[in-house]
């Protein structure tokens, strides 16, 4: 009995990877395929969609403009959140605990209430730049991820070696950067890769702030899927499914797949 | 050089001690000042637009939503769509986190990394896949017709069934990753304890795993029921307008028919679910049902 039902999870188990990846593989199959329809199974292999790719002008302004704001926001939110991490996980500010579920708690909004906010504050306050408008608001998309991921490093961290720097002669800031950055490296590059993916692939929030001449790609995806579905969105899709798996690859190698995931 | 001999000097007496405190505090300003900017502010003000019309202070839209039908049963497909999902999540998840908690070595790794890597996968890219997997020539109507279930292909897209198989294609690894978590930590001998006992699988499974994974279903079945209660993109591609979502009143009510206080009170009403939810998490996670002794 107790066999057959580990048999019965293991099967489960395969079935539910094989159901998990069958629409990536969907995408990736479609785009090499010869014909301009999604017929199944595909009549031929080519590879025209990716070389059609160079002349989809909106979708690589796209790319480029996600990859811009996914970076910068990241970054913003890697040096405001890690300092503000630190003045909670030690303690210097009233309500540590309250501060910490603040800096999280966008993650756990929807994101189209998130989105209709920004929204109308972009308009009562005047900023009428598409540009920053978007950066803001994936500044605080992304803080969740580094706040959750950096405030787990550094109650590992031993703040004696903070002290002990500064005794050696190091002010503190210099003491920070040369001690404790190095030693919680991995919580900002599993905290940022995460939030370089809910940046890049955020739709919820976005949809509300861009324009027309500024469209982040999963709104230009998108766009394309519903007007004109051709595998040309499936050859751009399938770069980016290869492009994920490169990244989680290198930063598996830097600090390991358990210890992103367990965030 | 001279702050660190300054420290040592003081370190016994209370007021410098106090003074570097303080000082060291500010580096947490720039963070909190931009977060209650552009993040607590813009919440607030949306709360607040929700009980505002052009004259001033008024429930209108409170009373369009809750005094008409037509939204209620919008309300009403948002939290059906939720409950099935996460119902069917937990129902196929729950025995597949348990065989990747049991399996060890190499294979738990690899098997590990495929449940993650399709979260990473975008999800516009994901509804893409699943739209053409649903087209009449596409894969699902293939496997129905050469297995013989069907005699010729179906309409599939734009179909609740298209709208389940999606949600859940979506969001099955945000309720197995908890489960897992918790399982993983599973003492295996409890249950050779159970069985040794006289207690059979039946028995062991409602007295011993299920209690002691309850917090995971509590994690996972929250985390999936709040994601697709507001989900987006999956629904507005696999269904459309046929199964319409307060996610889909929501954006309407902004980008094309502006009547924003409208969606501010559809936002509002969202805001409440979701916060009634983890309320109520916390409170289910906290409370002492066995599953903490």
């Amino acid at each position: 009995m107790a066999l057959f039902g580990s048999l019965f999870c293991r099967l489960v188990l395969g079935l539910v990877i094989a159901f998990l990846f069958l629409p990536i593989l969907i995408v990736l199959t479609v785009s090499f395929s010869s014909s301009a329809v999604f017929a199944f199974p595909p009549p031929g292999f080519s590879l025209r969609w990716y070389a059609s790719l160079g002349k989809a002008d909106s979708m690589l302004q796209a790319v480029w403009l996600s990859t811009q704001i996914a970076a910068l926001s990241t970054a913003i939110s890697l040096v405001l959140g890690t300092l503000c991490a630190i003045a909670i996980t030690r303690g210097m500010i009233p309500g540590a605990k309250a501060v910490a579920t603040f800096m999280a708690s966008p993650l756990m909004l929807p994101g189209l209430v998130l989105g209709i906010a920004f929204l109308q504050a972009a308009r009562d306050f005047g900023l009428r730049d598409t540009y920053s408008t978007l950066l803001i608001a994936h500044v605080v998309i992304t803080m969740p991820f580094i706040m959750r991921t950096v405030l787990a490093s550094l109650s590992l961290f031993d703040f004696a070696m903070v002290d002990a720097a500064r005794m050696l002669g190091r002010s503190y800031p210099a003491a920070l950067w040369t001690v404790l950055v190095p030693n919680i490296l991995p919580g900002f590059v599993s905290g940022g890769l995460f939030a370089f993916i809910a940046s890049f692939d955020n739709y919820p929030v976005s949809i509300f702030l861009v324009d027309v001449r500024t469209k982040t790609l999963p709104i230009q995806l998108l766009n394309q899927v519903e007007m004109s579905p051709d595998p040309t969105v499936a050859a751009i899709s399938a770069l980016l499914i290869l492009g994920t798996i490169a990244a989680l690859i290198v930063c598996d190698r830097l600090v390991g797949l358990k210890r992103m995931a367990s965030i | 050089m001279t702050l660190a001999r300054d420290d040592l000097a003081v370190m016994p007496a209370a007021a410098p001690a106090r003074w570097t405190f303080d000082a060291k505090a500010l580096i947490a300003v720039p963070g909190l000042v931009f977060m209650a900017l552009a993040f607590a502010v813009p919440v607030l003000m949306l709360v607040g637009d929700s009980f505002v019309d052009r004259d001033g202070f008024s429930l209108a839209g409170y009373r369009k939503v809750l005094g008409d039908p037509y939204y209620i049963g919008i309300i009403g497909n948002s939290l059906q769509l939720a409950c099935i999902t996460t119902a069917v999540c937990l129902a196929v998840g729950y025995p597949a986190a348990w065989a990747l908690a049991r399996i060890r070595g190499a294979w738990q790794v690899i098997l590990f990394a495929l449940i993650f890597l399709p979260l990473t996968v975008s999800i516009v890219v994901k509804t893409f896949g699943l739209t053409i997997m649903m087209r009449r020539d596409g894969i699902i109507n293939f496997l129905l017709v050469n297995l013989g279930f069907i005699e010729r292909p179906m309409r599939l897209v734009f179909t609740e069934f298209s709208l389940y198989f999606g949600m859940v294609n979506v969001f099955l690894p945000f309720m197995i990753l908890p489960l897992y978590s918790v399982m993983r930590m599973l003492d295996p001998r409890l249950l050779d304890a159970s069985a040794s006992l006289g207690a059979g699988p039946v028995h062991t499974f409602l007295r011993v795993t299920l209690p002691l994974t309850m917090p995971g279903i509590i994690a996972g079945g929250t985390l999936v029921f709040s994601i697709s209660v507001a989900a987006y993109v999956t629904p507005g591609l696999l269904v459309g307008d046929r199964f319409m979502t307060m996610s889909q009143v929501m954006a309407k009510a902004y980008l094309n028919i502006r009547d924003f206080q409208l969606g501010a009170s559809m936002a509002v009403i969202m805001l409440v679910i979701s916060a009634a939810l983890i309320l109520a998490s916390s409170y289910l996670v906290r409370t002492p049902g066995g599953e903490r002794r």
